[in-house]
């Protein structure tokens, strides 16, 4: 079936998220262009209401909200994108590694994995963000390693269920390299629990670094972040002032829209397999 | 008189996709009290489907579009869920396949065993355990007041299957449906089951609905039999008759004995072995050996078939010969040359001239690869073949195992069993080997189908002359194929050498348990070989 007619025969529901997330795309893209106003720019009075020159108000600094927002998602976004890219690549590469290697290879792996995931995500994201500061990069790397170790657990779970098929079998009695075991034999047929994946732990690394970024540790003002942004207008709420939850919205809808997508990904791919 | 169950002109649809469509087609069938009725057929000709209906019950993605299924005088089709419920297990009970999978390995037997009675509210638990040990006995079940104590997992696959036919009678139904209740066994497990059943059900009067693909099988119980395909009646008839005198070609196809392959030329040996192995044991755990000194030779061209039940380290033998599982001890030459023990230091040449088919082509088969890219990958990886040249030598394989060029582009859920392992031995055969290891390549087949697979190894043989590690427990795909046999028991070699003489009386004790196992066509066979085991006990 190719991508088009699996498009047409979607429900209705994974066409809104798509919808949701190809609009989140194209605002992304485009903020500079959608944007009433630069980033940080001060343009009115704190907390304003709706009104022709602000539509969604301003925010605590009496910056636009709607620009915020715009920017928002673009710095949110990419970011959780990224660390999402890396925590796959890391976390799968090792769980395909200590599945079809086995031994002492995923004896270390795991157990370094275990040691990670006992602690607390959250405190131990805290610490090491206080000890290392909390530029981009650094935010990016430590999130993503600590993600990575439950896309480790999953990735080599469904390894293993893979290695122990007969075609595994044969591409090692036809001499195959560890690599090509991995990358031909084991990965296309582990695709699609890791693609669900993926759509979940986008969203919780989104969450994740919202909750960051409202302790203080996440994106650092004055670049705008959904998160912070619900941080630094929360006091609003108590007078009545909806600002705050127009960023808490966005995550939210954004949230909703990449399951919508999963689930019917993850339905698609349980039919292919009783097949 | 009337009769027990009547179902006519019953439809059956499934849904594929968007639409309904039927897969059984208007069939009529009826039993009466007493009486055992054979459906047979391959799979896909809906004779598991016809036998749950039976307690008008379909598989998701089933429904039942017309027809009606009397039972006594009530339409099952017409009652509510409710009262479907209250007869299915209590008046019509079900034995499914696999045993082992059917029963919940955190409960006890005997506890399972209570659950349908004590539900339904007609024996309390002491009663139901009381029954079960009474069953379990007159099912010959070793020790039984104490079997139904057992987790499933503790006892051996046949003894669950007979719990489950004990569990089947707990509400002394008056149906049973048995489905393929001993396909998943061993030869001689298999009689034991059979026999069981067979004079449960005589006792107790209880009409059956047996559902098989081996005609042999049915004919030792049933006493009417019905011919599936495609969901329509093929043949019906009284199971002697049938047998006898068949008037469809499909059923007397079904009936006709497998072929016996001439003896070759077997005096030209030892002197050119393609491979010899000497005094090998292998173990997976240290001081537990499972198979022990193993000596074995074949020869260009030969067929040699290792025959035994499961757990007798016949595929054991084929990871030693592989490189899967080093031996401990022993020697493995493969056309001259020693080879090393484990697969990690073996040359690609000696990978390359050794391919190895096996039991379940759906596992073996990358099911995200295309034909193409299965087929082509050796010949890319050993001897560099891509593009057109690999393209075109991809169709002459396809070819060679008689498929359609245009299965090149397809993915293996796009073919049948049958096909999935035709391209399984169009890979083995890309890389030119000298020697394939077949690993009960038809066991997961239909009789019609699995004939067709031995008949293309046999041609392929005959045309380039590659030779065969035939490891089977079936011995009707022994005596089609093999040119000398290999006889295993827990481990060991209890008897070898040319079919001819392994086939030909006097057998080595357990060859002629293993050889006398086998179901044969005649309805009077379980008896008499009953019979004859007894008086050979009682001398």
């Amino acid at each position: 079936m190719t991508a088009i007619q699996l498009l047409k025969k979607s429900p209705a529901s994974a066409r809104v998220g798509m919808i949701i997330i190809v609009f989140n795309l194209l605002v992304m893209m485009l903020a500079p262009v959608i944007a009433p106003y630069p980033e940080t720019e001060v343009v009115g009075d704190v907390w304003v209401n709706s009104s022709a020159e602000n539509l969604l108000g301003t925010d605590q600094l009496g910056r636009d909200m709607l620009t915020r927002l715009v920017y928002g998602a673009r710095n949110t976004i990419t970011i959780a994108l990224f660390i999402t890219l890396i925590s796959f690549t890391v976390g799968a590469t090792c769980g395909f590694l200590a599945a079809t290697l086995k031994g002492w290879t995923d004896q270390v792996i795991s157990r370094m994995v275990d040691i990670i995931m006992a602690f607390p995500t959250l405190i131990f994201a805290l610490m090491v963000l206080s000890v290392l500061g909390t530029s981009i990069p650094v935010l990016i790397v430590v999130i993503a390693i600590l993600d990575s170790t439950r896309v480790y657990r999953l990735a080599r779970a469904v390894a293993m269920d893979i290695e122990v098929m007969d075609f595994i079998e044969v591409a090692r009695l036809r001499g195959e390299k560890l690599w090509w075991i991995m990358r031909r034999e084991i990965l296309p047929n582990a695709m699609p629990p890791l693609i669900a994946e993926f759509g979940l732990r986008f969203c919780f690394v989104f969450l994740f670094i919202s909750a960051l970024s409202f302790l203080g540790l996440g994106i650092q003002p004055p670049t705008a972040d959904w998160g912070s942004m619900v941080r630094e207008n929360a006091g609003a709420i108590t007078f009545g002032i909806l600002t705050p939850l127009y960023p808490a919205a966005a995550i939210a809808v954004l949230t909703i829209g990449v399951n919508l997508v999963v689930d019917w990904f993850l339905h698609q791919s349980s039919q292919l397999r009783s097949h | 008189m009337k009769h027990l169950l009547e179902i006519n002109n019953l439809v059956i649809e499934a849904r594929t996709g968007e639409n309904w469509k039927p897969v059984i087609k208007g069939v009529d069938l009826v039993l009466d009290r007493g009486e055992v009725l054979g459906l047979i057929g391959e799979s896909g000709a809906g004779k598991s489907t016809l036998g749950l209906a039976a307690m008008a019950y379909t598989r998701t993605g089933c429904r039942i579009a017309s027809g009606s299924i009397l039972y006594g005088d009530r339409d099952l089709t017409k009652l509510s869920k409710r009262e479907q419920r209250k007869l299915r297990g209590a008046k019509i009970a079900y034995v499914a396949q696999s045993a082992a999978a059917s029963f919940n390995p955190a409960h006890k037997l005997i506890h399972q065993f209570a659950e349908l009675p004590v539900q339904h509210g007609v024996m309390s638990y002491a009663e139901a355990e009381k029954k079960a040990i009474d069953l379990y006995r007159r099912l010959h079940l070793p020790d039984p007041e104490r079997i139904g104590y057992r987790y499933p997992h503790q006892v051996s696959g046949g003894q669950l299957q007979r719990a489950m036919v004990a569990m089947a009678m707990a509400g002394d139904p008056d149906i049973i449906i048995f489905d393929e209740p001993t396909t998943a066994l061993d030869v001689t497990t298999q009689i034991e089951v059979l026999a069981a059943i067979k004079e449960v059900i005589q006792a107790q009067q209880t009409a059956a609905i047996y559902i098989t693909h081996d005609l042999a099988v049915v004919a030792q119980l049933a006493d009417r039999i019905m011919v599936l395909r495609y969901g329509d009646l093929v043949e019906e008839g009284e199971a002697r008759e049938l047998l006898e005198n068949p008037q469809k070609e499909y059923t007397r196809d079904l009936i006709s004995i497998r072929s016996l392959r001439e003896d070759k030329d077997v005096l030209a040996r030892k002197t050119d072995a393609i491979l010899e192995i000497k005094g090998v044991s292998a173990a997976y755990l240290p001081g537990a050996p499972v198979v022990r000194d193993i000596d074995l030779t074949i020869t260009p061209k030969k067929t040699v078939a290792v025959v035994g039940e499961s757990g007798s380290g016949k595929t054991t033998l084929a990871r030693v010969v592989t490189g899967l599982l080093p031996p401990y001890e022993g020697r493995i030459v493969f056309d001259g040359q020693e080879l090393s023990a484990d697969l990690k230091n073996r040359d690609l040449e000696v990978l390359r001239r050794m391919q190895m088919v096996y039991q379940m082509p759906d596992v073996a088969l990358n099911p995200r690869q295309k034909i193409r890219r299965i087929i082509g990958r050796p010949l890319e990886f050993y001897f560099g073949m891509t593009g057109k040249a690999q393209e075109e030598r991809i169709l002459e394989l396809l070819d060679m195992v008689e498929l359609p060029a245009r299965y090149i582009s397809r993915y293996p859920s796009e073919l049948s069993g049958g096909e999935k392992q035709r391209i399984c031995i169009a890979r083995a055969l890309a890389a030119n080997p000298d020697l394939i290891i077949c690993d009960e390549v038809t066991s997961a087949l239909d009789q019609l189908v699995a004939e067709g697979i031995l008949e293309l190894l046999q041609e392929l043989q005959n045309e380039l002359g590659v030779s065969y590690l035939f490891i089977t427990h079936d011995l009707a795909t022994v005596k089609a194929i093999a040119d000398e046999i290999v006889v295993m028991l827990k481990g060991r070699i209890v008897e070898q050498g040319v079919k001819r003489e392994i086939l030909k009386p006097p057998h080595h004790e357990y060859t002629e348990l293993l050889l006398s196992s086998v179901p044969e066509m005649d309805p009077d066979w379980l008896d008499n070989l009953l019979e004859e085991r007894q008086e050979s006990t009682l001398h």
